[in-house]
């Protein structure tokens, strides 16, 4: 089944990538939001919905009070913590596909920071009311599971174990995006290389995860404007195409975490949503020309390649090894640095490094790029996007 | 900056689908849902059978034996109640469910995937938390 374009990215904006915006998380939405609408052409009055991911803090009806918005006509938000971001467009382009909606944005703003860091011990269950959420989290804050980090390390533990990947492996993709980082001035890591030493040397945080197999924890936003394809046409920049969006849970997914499923070294979410991205767009992973795969944790890159069908399970580690991901490799992945090493935006960066890659403007560009693919959080509820370049 | 104050191991939410498992440790025992219906054995506590879908269920003992399917050591940040790295398990039972736990009176550097491993119990001021450990060769297992 091949669809046809259902929406196009037309605008793209973001604010600065920093340890402290310095300004609130709702100033950083309507930011990222106002340059999106200007890189696209459009006023805001041309907006008449708005997507957000549910950890975002920016109500939609806050963020279209200060748009001075009349109406909303759609307005949604995508759950599973960072596997949400390119769910986001997935709406969207539903929305606008059925006319539920002519121009939306998506949005992801945050001080991740210097507000409420994700990689400190979450607030658990404690004496609270016994909530479905603080229940769910019961199986794991007496345990000492109170991390992103301590969630899923058990899935890249059993991974090891399965397939004899190193942590050496992991730190190798991580070497990859750093040197993408060091050529992207945008990135927190910009001036500051990294080997494999430095990353074998650096503290473990929740074995196998070392400092360096982490994302980072950054303020900033990003906000995408989509419409119809048709009107897409007549804007201001080359529209970036939807051919593919989707959402995937794998089996026994249990809150944050699949650690019930039989089979933990398979990022099987991502294989549930990217069958789905294939089958819509009609490409393959051989016709993608650049991958912005989530990576809160190094391995997970990894997992996700081989669940996209990149290459067989168990197979990542080579490909890294022969510079599979690198700009001339078969699939240069996170050439924006990742956000191991520009900014942890949630994955929205790594939507706006894709609309990049597309329109040809990417620091670190991959020649003739077509067609994207870019994921949400793998081992969480997830999404993805395939896009397409258009002029 | 001051060190934040430890108030033990966060203490779990409890409703009616899952304060059985609590009580049970409490008592010392490991205890997991049996679908009345399919008699299925499933864990984590939820409202109905997966399989059958019956919100019919009683409680069952299990023998607390099992092995490590996989494990993390978590490091930074320190884990709330813990005395330094927390080494977190994910446990096989020989029934068949799978429980997260942790693994105590290791060296983490010696932990093997697929290694055996038994339950016993660690008390906190009013509630009891199963944990795992080696077997014991000789001694008595509680
Ligand atoms: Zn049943």
């Amino acid at each position: 089944m091949n669809h046809p374009p259902s929406a196009a990215i037309v605008g793209v904006g973001s604010t600065e990538f920093s340890k402290a915006s310095g300004r609130s998380e709702l100033r950083l939405a309507l930011e990222a939001c106002t340059l999106a609408l200007a890189d696209a052409g459009l006023d805001p009055s041309d907006v008449d919905g708005l997507v957000t991911m549910t950890m975002d803090d920016n109500d939609e009806p806050a963020v279209a009070h200060y748009l001075g918005l009349d109406a909303l006509t759609f307005f949604a938000r995508t759950s599973g913590g960072g596997g949400g971001g390119p769910g986001t467009l997935t709406l969207a382009s539903m929305a606008i596909a059925t006319g539920r909606a002519r121009t939306v944005i998506c949005y992801r703003a945050m001080n991740e920071r210097s507000q409420g860091r994700f990689g400190q011990p979450s607030r658990y269950a404690g004496d609270r009311a016994a909530t479905a959420a603080a229940v769910t989290m019961s199986w794991a804050a007496p345990f000492g599971m109170v991390t992103p980090a301590a969630f899923f390390a058990p899935s890249f533990r059993r991974y090891m174990h399965e397939y004899g990947a190193t942590s050496e492996d992991f730190g190798r993709q991580a070497v990859v995006q750093r040197a993408y980082a060091n050529k992207n001035p945008q990135a927190f890591f910009h001036d500051r290389p990294l080997t494999l030493d430095d990353h074998q040397s650096s503290r473990m945080i929740a074995d196998p995860l070392r400092l360096f197999d982490c994302c980072q924890e950054s303020d900033g936003g990003v906000a995408l404007v989509l419409t119809a394809p048709e009107r897409a046409k007549d804007l201001r920049q080359p529209p970036v195409a939807v051919l593919g969006a989707a959402m995937g849970v794998g089996p026994r997914q249990y809150g944050v975490a699949p650690l019930y499923r039989d089979d933990l070294a398979d990022a099987a979410e991502t294989r549930v949503m990217g069958d789905q991205l294939w089958a819509q767009s009609g490409l393959g992973p051989g016709d993608m020309d650049v991958a912005l795969l989530y990576d809160h944790f190094s391995p997970a890159v990894l997992m996700q390649l081989e669940a996209l069908g990149f290459c067989g399970l168990g197979e990542a580690p080579g490909l890294v090894r022969d510079g599979g991901t690198e700009i001339d490799g078969v699939i240069p992945t996170n050439t924006n640095g990742g956000q191991l090493s520009e900014a942890y935006i949630h994955g929205f960066n790594g939507l706006a490094e894709a609309v990049r890659q597309l329109r040809g403007t990417s620091v670190n560009q991959v020649t003739g790029a077509a067609h994207a693919v870019v994921t949400g959080g793998s081992h969480a509820p997830t999404s993805g996007v395939v896009l397409g370049r258009t002029a | 900056m001051t060190k934040a104050p430890t108030a033990g191991r966060p203490r779990p939410a409890v409703n009616p689908d899952t304060r059985f498992f609590w009580d049970a440790a409490f008592e010392r025992r490991l205890a997991v849902q049996r679908c009345s219906a399919c008699r299925a054995l499933r864990h984590p506590p939820g409202p109905a059978c997966p399989r059958c879908h019956s919100l019919d269920w009683e409680v069952s003992d299990v023998s607390g034996r099992g092995t490590l399917y996989s494990y993390t050591v978590l490091h930074h940040p320190p884990a709330p109640g813990f005395d330094g790295p927390a080494v977190i398990a994910v446990v096989d039972l020989e029934e068949g469910v799978r429980m997260v736990s942790n693994v105590v009176g290791v060296d983490p550097a010696t932990l093997t995937i697929g290694e055996p491993l038994e339950v016993c119990f660690e008390e906190h001021v009013g509630w009891t938390v199963p944990q795992f450990r080696r077997p014991a060769a000789r001694e008595a297992v509680r």
